[in-house]
């Protein structure tokens, strides 16, 4: 490493937080095109939803696990539990389901 | 709409799971940074000004193969560009009332779990709320990278997927509840799961970054969905299709 690892960081952390940080200050009145508006209302949802799946099934040790957390997280979310009781009643549903998968 | 107080305390609570997550996640880059060389103390400072997984991972790559500061930059443009989209998406979320410094702060930690629990609330955005996720999640990353860094690799595997996939619980807590409320929602949802599986599997296009397949489906599949589907200019900000 002959660079300073410092700078490098600096570096990082400047771009990452512009990239962030732009849209927010700069677009600071309401949005009044339909299409845009719907467009930016939909990007939540369709980017978790893209992030979830199938990154569940690849982050975890095995592909069962992550369908059986998959399908519980859903399964108690749909039930209207709150956010806490969904993602730890899913770490919960992975942890035994590898207990067992894995030994 | 709740006081500060209640937000942050909303905020905390919240931010439990995303501790959990980014406890595991972040360990895991711990461990990574040092086989490469970093300190603990480099490597806590760069997840405390960073909070990025898949860029310091990339970085931590590139540091090692001695790149450039503009290959650094470059690169960290592209495979956090995805920030930017949801960036424009909460600049429509908060509250108009919060002031421009509200706004340099809730930017500094845009993660795509902080942002899917804030974009999540119903009606406007306090930024309370997000200082509280911020206040459990920006210690968990820093700490796990630090332990990880320290202590190599003491935990199993198993605690670690385990605990790594609060992250997806919170999602799925964030997306569900509405896709219930809406057909078109769900279908949404659903056609965005099976997308992002299918091109996981296609050649050419598996090969694409992560970071860059979130932003071509979802500018992609948002777009669609805009001109199909177009919300009422007057419908409420949480949920139009709930009235």
């Amino acid at each position: 490493m002959q660079r300073n690892i410092y700078i490098y960081i600096l570096i990082m952390a400047a771009v990452t937080y512009l990239i962030r940080t732009l849209p927010l200050t700069l677009i600071r009145r309401e949005i009044k095109n339909p299409l845009v508006r719907s467009f930016l209302y939909y990007v939540p949802y369709v980017t978790l939803a893209v992030m979830i799946f199938p990154g569940v099934l690849t982050d975890t040790n095995t592909y069962v696990s992550g369908l059986l957390g998959f399908g519980t997280a859903v399964w108690l979310a749909w039930q209207g539990k709150s956010l806490i009781k969904v993602a730890i009643g899913m770490c919960f549903v992975v942890f035994v389901a590898e207990l067992m998968l894995v030994g | 709409m709740m006081n500060n107080k209640t937000c942050y305390m909303k905020g905390l609570q919240d931010g439990v799971p995303i501790f959990l997550g980014y406890l595991a996640v972040s360990f895991t880059l711990g461990i990574a940074a040092k086989k490469v060389g970093f300190t603990p103390f480099q490597a806590t400072i760069m997840s405390l000004t960073n909070n990025t997984s898949a860029g310091q991972f990339a970085a931590l790559g590139l540091i090692t193969s001695g790149a450039t500061y503009l290959e650094m930059a470059i690169t960290q443009l592209v495979i956090n560009l995805r920030y930017f989209l949801m960036s424009c998406s909460l600049s429509q979320k908060v509250d108009a009332k919060a002031s421009f410094f509200h706004r340099l702060l809730i930017g500094f930690n845009v993660t795509d779990e902080v942002f899917g629990l804030s974009i999540g609330v119903d009606g406007d955005l306090n930024p309370a709320y997000t200082y509280g996720l911020s206040t459990m999640s920006i210690p968990g990353w820093a700490l796990g990278t630090c332990l990880g860094t320290i202590s190599g690799n003491v935990l199993p595997p198993r605690v670690l997927s385990a605990m790594g996939v609060a992250l997806y619980g919170m999602f799925i807590a964030v997306i569900i509840p509405p896709a219930k409320k809406s057909r078109v929602l769900a279908g949404i949802i659903v056609v965005s799961m099976v997308a992002s599986f299918l091109v996981s599997y296609v050649p050419g296009i598996r090969d694409i970054s992560l970071g860059f397949r979130i932003i071509i489906l979802t500018v992609v599949i948002a777009g669609l969905a805009a001109v199909l589907f177009p919300i009422p200019i007057n419908a409420t900000k949480e949920n139009p299709y709930a009235a």
